[in-house]
């Protein structure tokens, strides 16, 4: 059987997160290379200077991506007593002191924040992995009339940034009671489109055989989709899951749309509070900053292997 | 490919189908019914034919923040074209540590844009640590307004905005540049080519389709700039509320006892029309390349 090309390859707008799908088929770079790496003589070998300049500027680059960072969490951690406006400024603290995170919670509910943040993030997680894999499978390996029209629609919303109907999807929030709630947050991104059309293009990859030989075994749609599919598309699922979880993390402008009581901000709309009500010390405005960036950075150093995989396999095609 | 019962596909979409017809295509339609309302947050709603369409054309502040979609763009465009693509080509050897490289470069991505723009915020600080490091360095006598100054309260938005860009279009190019291939490149060192002349010659017109629509959204994002102007500014617009995107407007409008959401929705409109000039831009070009 003939099968589609993924959609994401044809349309590059889907790109909203750059992101990498399962690949049932090898690349076959590997074993290209180590022929070539014969044939033509120190094409793939890095002569000592070529290695020493690459990695000055890879250091160069480091300093300036990750600097700040670094700055910032230096500063949080620096006591009241050290100047921090100084000229000669240190770029380690002195006398490293926790005091300043211990003074952001006590200026803000900082805990509360977070709390607030991980339920969102909790819901927006669990919603795109059910709705998404069940529409996703539904599309990529179920035929029905109509399936064609969906799949339009909902590659046609992609194009449609999420700032224009912001307001109207507040309205829309509002009427449904959820103005001011956590839930509300929440709710509007709880499915993504394009994440469905990932989940679309993930199954698709799954060799079509194995689903033939299932339905001669008599399985039904629901044992297909958790004995075939859902082993298959993993990868994509990861994926799935940690920009989940960074989009709603990260988020600001629909939160701080959505929320008035101080009680349910998130950490983003938390740390922005404290720093219109704490701006003359940046020493707790740091903390602040660091409690509200550190725990993404853990969960992507976490998963981001599933992440970088794919990337250089070429899985998202220009 | 079989299912026995007719309703089963649907069951698995409904979930999905009713979240866009709730969360994306009911709030399109009502986005224009709205624009032609005096609706606000608090009540009201009556139809007003065109006047906020009116409004906007002799709105100063919108003309500003057009102003300043365009100044962001022209920035934005050459450099978050060109560098990230200079990045991946610096990680794309496989040099020992280089995936601890690529995972620190993309660090700025995943970070929330508010967290992006207080560290900012705190660096470009009249007191922080550029004006600090400038006037030791003797390279400013007096210390620079990046926070408080119109053009430069800009340029500080704009310089962080393609800062945080670096690392989402390294990784689209690191991608595209598994796709360029590698006999290609092959064939050309074995004829002699150096290295500056096989990345004319031959990743350049790899990645030429990559940066087409690097550059469409780059444009995209540039128009629904938000956070980065809203913290650098503490939420007032910069001098005189003249640093304001639209986005920034439409926030705005969108709440309070001074909230217009039949203006705001009129503005969503104009952000609407302005984003999809370059993404059908996009969809033609893509078509071409297929």
């Amino acid at each position: 059987m003939a099968r589609q090309q993924p959609v994401t390859r044809q349309h590059p707008t889907a790109l909203q997160h750059p992101v990498v799908g399962d690949r049932s088929e090898p690349r076959g770079r590997t074993d290209r290379t180590g022929r070539a790496a014969g044939r033509v003589r120190g094409f793939n070998s890095t002569s000592t200077a070529e290695k020493v300049v690459r990695y000055l500027l890879l250091l160069l680059v480091l300093l300036l991506t990750v600097g700040p960072f670094l700055w910032e969490l230096s500063t949080s951690l620096k006591a009241p007593t050290e100047d921090i406006f100084t000229r000669t400024p240190s770029f380690l603290p002195r006398k490293p002191t926790l005091g300043n995170y211990a003074e952001a919670v006590r200026a803000v509910p900082v805990w509360t924040y977070a709390a607030n943040s991980l339920v969102v993030a909790a819901i927006t997680v669990g919603g795109n992995v059910v709705g998404a894999t069940l529409a996703g499978f539904a599309l990529a390996r179920l035929r029905f009339g109509g399936a064609r029209l969906i799949l339009g629609i909902f590659l046609a919303t992609l194009v449609l940034p999420g700032e224009v109907t912001i307001v109207s999807q507040y309205v829309t929030v509002r009427s449904l009671g959820l103005a001011d709630t956590l839930l509300g947050v929440a709710l509007p991104g709880a499915i993504g489109m394009l994440n469905v059309l990932l989940m679309r293009t993930a199954f698709r990859a799954v060799p079509g055989e194995m689903d033939d030989a299932a339905i001669v075994d008599g399985a039904n749609v629901w044992q297909r989709l958790i004995h075939i599919g859902l082993p298959n598309v993993r990868g994509m699922l990861s994926v799935i899951v940690i920009f989940a979880f960074i989009g709603a993390w990260d988020d600001f402008l629909w939160p701080l749309i959505v929320l008035t009581d101080p009680d349910k901000y998130t950490l983003t709309v938390g740390i922005q509070y404290l720093n219109g009500t704490f701006s003359a010390n940046p020493r707790v405005i740091a903390a602040g900053t660091m409690i509200a960036f550190l725990p993404i950075v853990v969960v992507f150093a976490a998963l981001q292997r599933f992440f970088f995989r794919g990337v250089e396999e070429g899985a998202i095609k220009g | 490919m079989t299912h026995r019962r007719w309703y089963t596909p649907w069951l698995l979409i409904a979930p999905a189908l009713v979240w866009l017809l709730v969360f994306t295509v009911w709030p399109s339609i009502n986005t224009v019914i709205l624009s032609f309302t005096n609706a606000r947050p608090l009540g009201g709603g009556h139809f007003v034919g065109l006047e906020n369409f009116d409004r906007a054309l002799s709105d100063d502040q919108l003309g500003d923040a057009l102003l300043n979609s365009v100044i962001y763009m022209l920035v934005c465009l050459p450099l978050l074209t060109v560098l990230p693509l200079l990045m991946a080509l610096l990680v794309q050897k496989r040099l020992p540590g280089i995936t601890f490289f690529r995972t620190a470069f993309y660090t700025p991505v995943i970070a929330s844009a508010v967290v992006v723009a207080l560290i900012w915020g705190w660096v470009l600080d009249e007191r922080g640590l550029v004006n600090g490091l400038a006037q030791r360095l003797d390279v400013l006598s007096q210390p620079l307004p990046f926070l408080t100054d119109r053009w430069l309260l800009l340029l500080s938005a704009i310089s962080l905005t393609v800062w945080k860009g670096l690392g989402y279009y390294m990784v689209i190019y690191l991608s595209a540049l598994g796709n360029v291939g590698r006999e290609l490149h092959e064939a050309a060192a074995v004829d002699g080519a150096g290295s500056v002349r096989r990345f004319l010659h031959v990743t350049l017109p790899g990645v030429r389709n990559t940066m087409l629509l690097v550059s469409v959204l780059i444009s995209v994002s540039a128009l629904r700039v938000f956070s980065e102007l809203y913290i650098l500014s503490d939420g007032t617009g910069g001098p005189g509320g003249r640093d304001m995107s639209v986005v920034m407007l439409i926030q705005m409008y969108s709440r309070g006892f001074t909230g217009h959401l039949g203006y705001a929705s009129a503005l969503s409109l104009l952000l609407f029309v302005i984003t999809v000039g370059p993404l059908l831009l996009l969809l033609r070009l893509d078509r071409k390349a297929v």
